[in-house]
């Protein structure tokens, strides 16, 4: 049975919309991102109508809000640094151990169980860490160590890094895993261990993808938000002392959306600010990450 | 000599090897005993919190009074107005980028914009929010400026998971199904999508439990935290007995219940913070665990 010519043009026309239909929910993508740099930056830039760069950058006070305002970004910038550091302290070794043990030596059953029960720890929201950080972990930490503020970065970094431990994990092991088994084999019939072979073959050619990994773990701790506004109080302190209560960028941020700010406001403005720093820090560690990650695929 | 050299080498190779597996085997362990801590201290203080009146109780100024009842609500109807947006737009641009797209200019700035938005910070989308959906549209700090946030935010899980499901589908049966005269849709409608169900459905329930817990961007656009009240009806006495004010309605959600409850000094407050983390930690274990026996479930079923 042939179809009529009137039904053939309305099939066509019925699989030219939905192409388009879908083309357009794809497109969808470029117009958010395109959507949050340019509100970013509309909304920030207005803030250096009022503040110029030398205090944005010179000054070592950050106090926006107050009647003796100072606009020194550092303080900001030191907390994430503090929390970040800690947090890759934690993650990175114990990531990077746990990708080996379960890519070299696990069996492929325990791997398929051990795997995504380590998925889970990610899969728990970010406020109920910081709930533990600041009511589990820091009073644990303050029996051995009573100088430790009931706010402080080092509690809230430990948690964050067991947070982002599963990201390392996964795809330091994803990275492994794609090692072709000849060059496993052959360092085995020359007589290496299974140790030896883990570490001086395995992760030297994983290498680039591994890095990726811990790249996107810093830009994922650079970014989280709860754990750090819960755990490590909310005073800009210019320090690098993480038993000191300070604030990130991020917990800033929802330090002044939890007020009603008007829309003109300084402080309106420098959440736009903050924000847009944040977006570029993480953007370029994603853009480094995914070209390490390129470079990996590429080399197998 | 030089044998016993070689023996007691080979026994320092043996010895790294047994350390190596002890230190792994111990971290496996710690992260165990951390994660059980986390559950543990949850429910030592919450469990007992969490009964009939807390579950239908308004937040107050009373520790023992308050309850999560506008919250679940809140979560709820955020909730459908994110699966309502993200479900279809994640799907349909994943079809797109597998089954349509050309090796262009526009299909790259796609992807790049994909997996860029992935990577952003939570509290950057609610940013956007703030500065777009509540200031320029006018949309207020509402369910619907919500799910909007969400979706935009769970949209690169569910199609980087839609691609990699429909990947997985050999070509032999799309080039069978176009051979027996079916237009391009029909090949995707009847045997690309049912195919890759499993997969799609695997990264729309883990994408949902991310959207739930997710706090920042919420604070963000101004997301409030005392409402003793619950949202507009959506189905009314009158015509035409469907109301959509309730998109327009201000809104908690149990996360932002949870922070408003933890960040305050009286420790009454934080067994009831300790309840709603429970709440909140069984409802996203619970998802994601059903995400992955779907996924097992599906890996095992299907054999090209």
């Amino acid at each position: 049975m042939l179809l009529r010519p009137k039904s053939r043009t309305i099939r066509n026309l019925k699989e030219f919309l939905i192409e388009k239909i879908l083309f357009t929910t794809a497109f969808l993508a470029v117009v958010i991102t395109v959507g949050i740099a340019l509100t970013l930056f509309t909304e920030a830039l207005p803030f250096f109508k009022s503040v110029t760069l030398k205090q944005f950058f010179g000054d070592k006070q950050w106090s926006p809000l107050f009647s003796d305002p100072h606009y020194g970004i550092w303080p900001l910038v030191t907390g994430t640094i503090v929390t970040t550091v800690i947090a890759l302290c934690i993650a990175v070794p114990i990531g990077t151990i746990m990708a080996i043990f379960l890519s070299e030596y696990a069996h492929p059953k325990v791997r398929e169980v051990i795997k995504p029960l380590l998925e889970l720890l990610a899969a728990i929201p970010t406020v109920v860490y910081g709930y533990f950080a600041l009511l589990f972990v820091t009073p644990l930490m303050q029996k051995f160590y009573p100088e430790l503020s009931g706010f402080n970065m080092l509690g809230a970094g430990v948690v964050m890094g067991v947070m982002i431990i599963p990201y390392v994990s996964s795809l330091s092991e994803d990275a492994m895993r794609a090692v072709p088994m000849a060059l496993r084999e052959g360092s085995l019939a020359i007589g290496a261990t299974k140790l030896q072979t883990s570490t001086q073959v395995v992760f030297p050619s994983a290498f680039s993808g591994i890095t990726s990994a811990y790249i996107l773990a810093i830009s994922r701790a650079i970014g989280e938000t709860m754990v750090v506004t819960i755990a490590a109080g909310m005073q800009p302190d210019f320090t690098l002392n993480p038993i000191r209560p300070a604030e990130t960028m991020t917990a800033y941020i929802v330090q002044v959306s939890m007020g009603d700010l008007p829309h003109d406001s300084i402080g309106y403005k420098s959440i736009f600010v903050v924000g847009a720093c944040l977006f570029l820090m993480t953007l370029f560690f994603n853009i480094l990450g995914q070209l390490a990650r390129k470079k990996f695929w590429k080399a197998y | 000599m030089m044998v016993n050299n070689q023996k007691a080498e080979i026994k320092k190779s043996k010895n790294k090897e047994f350390i190596f597996l002890s230190v792994s085997l111990i971290l496996l362990a710690v992260l165990a005993i951390t994660f059980s801590a986390l559950v543990y201290d949850l429910v030592s203080n919450g469990l007992s919190r969490i009964d009939k009146s807390f579950m239908t109780s308004f937040p107050s100024r009373f520790a023992e009074k308050a309850g999560i009842l506008s919250a679940c609500v809140g979560s709820l109807a955020v909730m459908g107005v994110t699966c309502l947006l993200a479900i279809p737009i994640g799907i349909g641009a994943g079809i797109y980028l597998e089954e349509y797209a050309p090796k262009n200019f526009i299909t790259t700035i796609i992807e790049v914009s994909i997996s860029n938005l992935a990577g952003v910070p939570s509290i950057v989308y609610g940013l956007m929010a703030l500065g777009l959906f509540v200031q320029k549209f006018g949309f207020g700090a509402s369910i619907l400026t919500a799910g909007l946030t969400l979706s935009i935010l769970v949209l690169p899980i569910i199609i980087v998971t839609t691609r990699e499901a429909i990947r997985t589908i050999p070509n032999t049966i799309r080039e069978a199904a176009l051979a027996l005269g079916t237009t391009k849709w029909q090949m995707i409608w009847d045997h690309t999508l049912p195919y890759s169900m499993g997969g799609i459905l695997t990264g729309i329930i883990i994408a949902l439990s991310r959207a739930i817990g997710e706090t920042a961007p919420l604070i963000t656009i101004g997301a409030l935290t005392f409402i003793a009240f619950l949202p507009a009806s959506p189905i009314t006495s009158t015509f035409p007995f469907i109301s959509f004010q309730w998109l327009k309605d201000p809104f908690t959600v149990l996360p932002i219940q949870m922070f408003n409850w933890v960040s305050r000094p009286q420790e009454e407050f934080h067994v009831n913070a300790a309840a709603t983390g429970l709440v909140l930690v069984i409802v996203t274990i619970s998802m994601n665990i059903v995400a992955l026996t779907l996924r097992s479930h599906f890996r095992k079923k299907i054999k090209w």
